[in-house]
């Protein structure tokens, strides 16, 4: 396209609901246009101790909008002495993605994912957002970024109610990397330098971000069922 | 035209100070002593939910004696331009020796210019990353700031519970052990303090980014108790 500012992009993100809460997850590329821009970035990031974001879009942007909304969570709960109810964060990263649109409309486009421990319901609750600020709950799972029909595509074949935890994680672990199959814009699991996608999980506990170990363990053995085919 | 009689600033200020002072001694006090992980603060409160404790930021609280009010409204200040230098800054660059400062001069100003003075005593505590890098700002209704290393006693005859402090106070205790001491302290030899008497919290070295944690009455009994 002709004069388009070419700003790194961040790609796909999924979260879905199991037993126990939601697991968040996505891949750690970042591109400019047809170039990898970043490999090592989070896109999925804590927001506070039951809830977390994942992001697509413009990186720059997104950052910020995230820094920004970390920080309000936070203000909230250290001035007030509890922390907000997650419909409450929910609405407060509605009007923050709202606030966005004139930057929306120049091509920087940041279309989040929140999730969360829902404390006083005793769920994990989704919800994912248009450019508008437009704010829709999901009941099962979500996918967004340019690997979304993919990854949400083996979410949605393999979801079951109440899924457990290590069923929840190899599920958005193998949704990544069918999109990072297909789509040249989502990184798989780098092996050559140790970079695997962010998963976390968000409980009655608080967020729980998976070490490296499990991860190696869990696409090893997508890997492994690959081959076997 | 009326004109006012005239006082001597002396009297003025020490109208105003002693004004201050009753209003913080009818409250009830609060200790804050370092033990091996941090520093441990604890104040005589039934309410379990007026605080006189609360997190200011990742490595900083804040306490407050006196009248609720006007603490508060210092504690919410105080939160609001930790986040808000934190966020244009850096994390890094939130310390408790700029906030007692801030701190300082609004009590300072108040003090000197306004008819009322604020009834409070406060405290603005941080841990470090090295047990010798932990600090206790004290900071007076007046603006007077003292700097205090090992523990600080804030509010109603903080002398007497300053004195037994002095007495049993060791380097490096655990946090049980802290907690019992200050209690002790508060409570005197006449009164026993319980856990639900008591408002504690700390802030852990250990405890992560955010440092800040309370203590809920069952920790406090049996660190009461042990």
């Amino acid at each position: 396209m002709h004069g388009e500012m070419v700003v790194p992009h961040a790609t796909t993100c999924v979260a879905l609901r199991f037993a126990d809460g939601v697991v968040m997850a996505g891949d750690r590329r970042a591109t400019s246009g047809n170039l990898i821009s970043h490999r090592g970035m989070e896109k999925v990031v804590q927001a506070d101790l039951h809830s977390g974001v994942a992001i697509a879009g413009a990186a720059g942007p997104a950052m910020e909008m995230i820094k920004l909304f970390q920080l309000q969570l936070e203000h909230y709960e250290k001035v007030e002495g509890s922390a907000l109810s997650l419909e409450g964060k929910a609405n407060q990263l509605s009007m923050m993605v709202r606030g966005n649109l004139p930057a929306a409309m120049q091509g920087m486009v940041v279309v989040p994912i929140f999730a969360g421990y829902d404390l006083r319901r005793g769920t994990g609750r989704l919800f994912t957002y248009d450019v508008t600020g437009g704010r829709y709950e999901e009941h099962d799972f979500v996918a967004t970024g340019s690997g979304m029909l993919h990854a949400g595509t083996v979410i949605k074949i393999g979801w079951r109610d109440s899924l457990d935890r290590a069923a929840a994680v190899a599920l958005a672990c193998r949704g990544l990397w069918e999109a990072a199959d297909a789509d040249s814009a989502t990184g798989g699991p780098d092996v050559l330098r140790g970079i695997y996608p962010v998963v976390a999980t968000i409980t009655h506990d608080g967020w729980s971000r998976l070490g490296d170990a499990e991860l190696v363990t869990a696409f090893d053995s997508i890997a492994s069922e690959v081959r076997s085919r | 035209m009326n004109m006012p009689f005239y006082v001597a600033p002396e009297q003025v200020m020490k109208d105003r100070a002693d004004y201050a002072r009753k209003g913080i001694a009818r409250g009830r006090a609060l200790v804050a002593v370092r033990y091996d992980d941090g520093i441990a603060l604890v104040a005589e409160n039934p309410s379990n939910t007026l605080r006189k404790i609360s997190e200011i930021y990742d490595r900083i609280a804040f306490a407050g004696v006196g009248k609720y009010n006007e603490f508060d409204q210092l504690r919410v200040a105080g939160v609001r331009a930790a986040d808000l230098k934190g966020f244009q800054y850096s994390r890094d660059d939130v310390d408790a020796r700029s906030l007692a400062n801030n701190y300082a001069q609004i009590l300072g100003q108040i003090f000197t210019h306004e008819m009322k003075p604020m009834e409070v005593e406060i405290l603005v505590a941080e841990v470090g990353r090295a047990p010798a890098d932990d600090q206790l700002f004290h900071i007076l209704y007046d603006g007077t700031v003292v700097d205090e290393r090992r523990y600080s006693v804030l509010g109603g005859d903080a002398e007497a519970i300053g004195g037994r402090m002095k007495e049993t106070f060791a380097d490096g205790q655990a946090l049980p052990a802290a907690v019992q001491e200050a209690t002790r302290a508060l409570s005197g030899a006449e009164r026993t303090l319980l856990a639900t008497d008591l408002e504690v919290a700390v802030l852990s070295r250990s405890g992560g980014r955010r440092c800040f944690r309370r203590l809920s009455d069952e920790t406090v009994a049996a660190a009461l108790a042990g």
